[in-house]
């Protein structure tokens, strides 16, 4: 227990770091934020007919913004890590202190859940406070319980692709954006995975993403209960479970990859 | 009694991109069947071994194996053949036990230079382990012992000299008391007043904790001053090894007096021109 302690104290040093760094570039954070929140109401236009009406198509599109918001910035901000290291110079400093490589990820996962959830909550006030969405009959819980368990699996990509910086500094950021945006594509964010071509549909099933999106449209839009979307809640606690430490082995064979071929420093 | 650092045969070879010239048809074609890749043997078979509280001290031109074999040491680097030892900790199979007992001041002051001296030092200890309480009152005696100013410590890094920031980079790196200190090159680029806080420091730094020292330098009155013996490294092997003194007596002729700085041109068969200088 005291060990477990420790570590996560040494994990804070990431959270503290990552937030110190939001402080200080503070007028590009809002920047981003204005642009998040004018891109996910744009979005939101869509759905509403000149008439008024089109709630329901409001909330599908929203609900998709939201949590692509969400998981995005999960999945960014982990795969990103390493880079931003390199970038910054730091990554020497920080992958010789006598820290496990565990306790390393555990503070970037802390800290892209907690950067990622601030900017979700402040751009779901900004939507609803535009548009008059109807979440009476939503089944927040299991919407909430959703998020949760897709971002075990968002975790575990992002690992994989927060491991591709370290065998190749400039291809493996490239990489990481293209896994990003083909996830965005075929997982149904802002459509259904039905108008997808035949073959982007087989894609699909294998994005997380599907199955955190219907699942959670089931229980914002149609009020479904756990039993309703108990098959997607197991898919994704399942891929959680297998990405993880998918993700971990990759990263640590990553950097021993790195650590032979002389590529675990600033310029890579 | 145990070495503070053994090296055994070390040995590190990284494969670089081959130069391509430009030429005929013909030419090219025949560079095309030539490996892409040549090796390059950044260090090369290396032994000897460095006694606790010693400041050992590595010469060499650039490009000569100093970083790789700081690197090596600091395990970010696996050596491809031999072992490396720190306090009999082997940097391969116990690197985590190695990472407790070292620290490392690079040549570039690797910072997150958007944050301030104080935000970098806390992220250093939180990294280490320390409680905030003791890196705070730990890190006011060494800051003020480098002669940094209190009001700089808030402001972002990237707004203060790169003397200012090499001294945090040090400042840093005693932070956590390591047993064993790897300075690659701490002192370029600091004034002649600071250069001279630094090396009093590192010197009063030993002497209070028995830190053992591993310095790479191009200054030579520093290695002179500090190091208690010094290895010349070239295309990653060590042509000499021996105390400041030795060395000079090894180039002395007649008993003539020389500067460390003969001792490494002599040593490394380079002159100030940059021409190869016939071996003695």
């Amino acid at each position: 227990m005291l060990e477990i302690n420790r570590e996560l104290r040494r994990s804070y040093a990431l959270v503290e770091r990552n937030f110190n760094l939001i402080k200080r570039y503070l007028g590009w954070e809002v920047v981003f934020m204005i642009y998040t929140v004018v891109n996910t109401l744009t979005i939101a236009f869509i759905g509403l007919s000149p008439d008024g009406s089109g709630q329901d198509k409001v909330l599908y599109l929203v609900v998709g913004a939201l949590l692509w918001g969400f998981l995005s910035v999960l999945f960014h901000e982990v795969a990103e890590s390493v880079q931003w290291e390199r970038w910054e110079g730091t990554i020497e400093y920080s992958f010789m202190a006598p820290m496990r490589r565990l306790t390393y990820l555990v503070g970037v996962c802390l800290y892209a859940a907690a950067y990622g959830a601030i900017r979700t909550v402040i751009v779901m006030f900004a939507v609803v406070s535009i548009f008059d969405l109807d979440l009476g009959s939503a089944n927040l819980l299991a919407g909430l319980v959703v998020l949760l368990l897709s971002s075990l699996s968002f975790i575990g990509v992002g690992l994989m692709a927060a491991a591709l910086p370290l065998m190749s500094a400039e291809k493996g950021s490239q990489a990481a954006h293209i896994l990003e945006a083909a996830i965005l594509l075929v997982s149904g964010v802002y459509y259904d995975v039905s108008v997808l071509p035949a073959w982007m549909q087989k894609l699909s099933v294998i994005s997380p993403a599907t199955y955190t999106l219907r699942a959670a449209r089931a229980a914002f839009l149609d009020a479904a209960s756990f039993s309703d979307i108990r098959n997607d809640l197991v898919i994704l606690l399942a891929t959680g479970v297998v990405l993880i430490p998918l993700g971990l082995a990759v990263f640590n064979q990553a950097e021993l990859c790195a650590m032979r071929t002389g590529k675990l420093k600033r310029s890579g | 009694m145990r070495s503070a650092l053994e090296c055994c045969d070390a040995r590190k070879v990284f494969y670089v991109k081959r130069e391509r010239k430009n030429g005929t048809a013909l030419s090219r074609l025949f560079a095309m069947a030539i490996p892409k890749y040549e090796a390059v043997e950044a260090v090369d078979r290396l032994t000897f071994d460095v006694a606790p509280g010693e400041i050992f001290g590595i010469l060499g031109p650039n490009g000569s194996g100093k970083s790789t074999l700081i690197r090596l040491i600091s395990t970010l680097l696996l050596p491809d053949e031999g072992c490396i030892k720190v306090f009999g900790y082997d940097v391969v199979k116990e690197r985590f036990q190695v990472r407790k007992l070292i620290n490392r001041v690079s040549v570039d002051a690797a910072f997150f230079k958007g944050l301030s001296a104080m935000e970098n030092l806390s992220y250093a200890a939180r990294l280490y382990g320390l409680d905030r309480r003791t890196w705070q009152t730990e890190a006011s005696v060494i800051l003020e012992r480098l002669g940094l100013e209190s009001d700089k410590l808030y402001e972002p890094l990237e707004d203060l000299s790169r003397g200012m920031q090499q001294k945090i980079a040090v400042a840093r790196a005693f932070l956590t008391h390591p047993l064993l200190l790897l300075l690659d090159e701490p002192t370029t680029g600091l004034d002649p007043v600071s250069k001279r806080e630094v090396q009093e420091f590192v010197l009063e730094e030993r002497e209070r904790h028995g830190t053992t020292v591993v310095l790479t330098t191009h200054d030579m009155q520093e290695a002179d001053r500090l190091c208690d013996r010094i290895a010349v490294i070239d295309h990653g092997k060590f042509v000499a090894l021996d105390t400041p003194e030795g060395l000079k007596s090894q180039v002395s002729t007649n008993g003539n007096y020389v500067t460390l700085e003969e001792v490494f041109f002599a040593l490394t068969g380079k002159t100030l021109k940059g021409h190869t200088k016939s071996a003695n």
